[in-house]
Parts: structure tokens; sequence; C-alpha cells
């Protein structure tokens, strides 16, 4: 059952990320160099779906809190997040739809992973060194989330409740998807002048 | 040929909500390790090995939390990975039943052959190298823009906030100088 859904849900995500653009690398490249947000808002107006509906779930009894997984805050996740967005600029790719693009038949997609799979093992090598570093060490409350979340461990950041917030930080995401332009710097400003 | 990013958006809101309703919150990174340890225990069997209660590895990595990432790695034909394969399966398919990504696109994307030029090998380092450093910082951060940003976030996830923070952070200033040129 559980490999069903892998292949179901997986498979949806894999076509879903193409035809949003998130696998194009172009697009990738005209979201982060801001002349193109349409996939940016995209983005958000999925994570702000995606909360509302579960948090919204969770309130009614639909959606079963256990299911959620929190990640640990700790200051390696901003560095972290640093590098991955280096190289998401440079490449054009992360994790996963480097993997759909991939599936697309891009090639460029393929040196990715092969990257990919080498950065992984060079973190799997200095994992001591860096947990050494002190940069694994949970902060801001460890595997918190943003107010308290009823039938869950997870620390709250605030003693707000959490399922409410999160709906309604969900529809903040939405509203921003739609507020946000579609583009923010101009062709006519980019260009030297000739 | 790319959706309009209401109906996508919504789209990919569903899948994440899916992935959370019947089973969990959705993750790829991770598995970019367990294939380097399917690899490595293929040419070296000692790499992973069984213990009284589950697996364990010689490598630190793969043995932290209780051998989580051994485990994975011994037995592949788990939910995650599948998963990741399943993405690359769904994306075929999907670019397959468009037309297909070009030819000249496939080789070199258009973006890229705007500032950088033809040359497909420039290409291919840019993106092998980009994969080097995205995949490091996933690790790095216990997660990429599926798990954290996208699941995270959608969560409320503190951790969630501090990576999409980093990732624009980063991302932007980088895209800024590297894509001049419009295409």
């Amino acid at each position: 059952m559980e490999i069903f859904l892998a292949l179901l849900i997986g498979g949806a995500f894999g076509a879903v990320l193409d035809r949003v653009g998130a696998s194009n690398p172009n697009m990738i490249g005209r979201m982060l160099n801001l002349t193109d947000l349409r996939l940016m808002k995209a983005i958000l107006l999925a994570i702000g779906t995606g909360a509302v509906l579960m948090f919204a779930g969770q309130m009614l009894g639909i959606v079963d809190v256990g299911h959620m997984s929190v990640k640990t805050a700790y200051l390696g996740v901003f560095v972290g997040g640093l590098l991955l967005g280096v190289g998401w600029a440079l490449a054009g790719y992360c994790p996963g739809t480097g993997v759909v693009a991939a599936g697309a038949g891009r090639r460029d997609a393929f040196a990715f992973i092969a990257g990919g799979l080498l950065g992984a093992a060079a973190y799997m090598t200095t994992y001591p060194a860096v947990k050494a570093t002190g940069l694994l060490d949970a902060i801001l409350g460890g595997n918190a989330t943003l107010g308290m979340i009823q039938g869950t461990e997870y620390p709250g950041l605030t003693g707000l409740p959490g399922d409410i917030l999160g709906i309604v930080l969900g529809l903040v995401f939405v509203a921003v998807a739609f507020v946000l332009p579609e583009r923010i710097i101009r062709k006519d400003t980019r260009l030297p002048a000739e | 040929m790319t959706l309009d990013w209401k109906i996508g958006g919504l789209a990919l809101g569903l899948v994440f909500f899916a992935a959370v309703l019947l089973v969990k919150p959705i993750g790829v990174s991770t598995q970019f390790v367990i294939l380097d340890g399917v690899l490595w225990d293929a040419v070296n069997p000692a790499a992973v090995t069984q213990t009284e209660d589950g697996y364990t590895s010689t490598n630190a990595y793969l043995a932290k939390s209780g051998g989580k990432y051994a485990k994975a790695v011994a037995e592949p034909l788990n939910y995650s990975f599948v998963f990741v394969l399943a993405m690359l399966l769904g994306g075929a398919a999907s670019a397959w039943l468009r037309g297909g990504v070009g030819a000249e696109e496939r080789r070199v994307p258009e973006l890229w052959r705007a500032n950088f030029g033809d040359s497909p090998i420039k290409r291919y380092a840019a993106a092998f190298v980009g994969g080097f450093i995205v995949l490091y910082g996933a690790r790095l951060a216990g997660g990429c823009t599926s798990g954290h940003m996208m699941s995270g976030m959608m969560q409320t996830a503190v951790s969630g906030y501090l990576f999409a923070a980093g990732a624009f952070a980063a991302g932007v200033p980088t895209a800024l100088f590297l894509y001049r040129q419009e295409a």
C-alpha cells in the first residue's frame, strides 16, 4: 500500500512540478533574477493552499496530526539554505526538480544529479567535522512551530493556537501570491544605455 | 505549455496536502544520500550491516538516529525512495504528454545560452558544480526546497522559514549576477 502511494503521490508531484515550470531552469533563473515571478506566485499559493487544507483538516479531525513532521532549527539550516540558494541559481535545479527535469530529458539535469550525489557523499564524509562545529545544535526551540499545535509535542515559538495561526498564515501566503507583481525588475532598467 | 500560476499553484498545494493527509510531508534530498549508500554498499558490503534491532554503518551520517538511513540503504524499496523514482517517471510522462522539451533546449537551456553561450560542456559543468553545492547545502540544512521550504512553511515550522530566508538571500543575488541578459 505504501509503495502504491509513493508511486501515486510521487508521480503526481513530478508531473505538477513539470507543469508549473519548477523543473525548467529558465523559469528558476527568471524567478531568482526577479524578471518573472509567476513561479514564485505558484509556490506561495501552493504553500498557502496546503497549510489551509492541512490545519483545517486537523481541526475537523480529518487529517491525522501525527502525520506532521517538523524539522529541527539550527544554524546550519540557514547556512545550508545559503549554499542551496547559490547552487539553485547556478544550476537552475533543486534536488526534486533536478530529478523531474532528468525525466523530461534535460541533459544538464543528469550532470546536476551526478554533482548532487557527489555533494551528498561529501556531506556524509564531513558530517563528524560539521557536527563538531556546533552548526547542528538546536536553536529557536529545536523542532518548533510558530504556534502551539494541539496533539503534537512540537514546542511553540509563541503561545498562539497553532492550527488557527496556520490557517491565517496560509491565507497570508495566498494573498501575497496574488499581490506580488509578475516582475520586479523592468527590462529597460537592466539593459545598459547604448 | 506552462500552467497558469493560479491553477499550477493550486495543483501543487493539493499534492502537498495529499501527501500529509495520506502518509507524511514531502521531502527529496535525503534520497541522494540513500542512493549514495546503496551504491557504496554494492561496492563494499561492509558499509551497511545488520544489528540486533536494525541496521548501522561505518559512516557516522548513515548510522545516526538509530541507523535510520542505514536501514533505508539496506531496504531501498521504501516509501521515500520509491517516491523520488516516481517523480522522475511523473516528470517524464508529463513532459512527453505536452510534446516534450525541444532538442536545443534539452542541450542548453535558453536563459543560460543567452548569457553564457551555446557550449554544452560549460553548461553541464555548471550544472554539476551547482548540484554539488545544492546537495551539500541541503544535507547541512537537513532538507531542501520540498522538505524545508514547502512542507516546512506549510506546517509553520520555524526551520522552514529559516531555510527559505537563506535560500532566497543567496539565490537572488547569485541569479542577478549571473543572468543579466534576458531570454
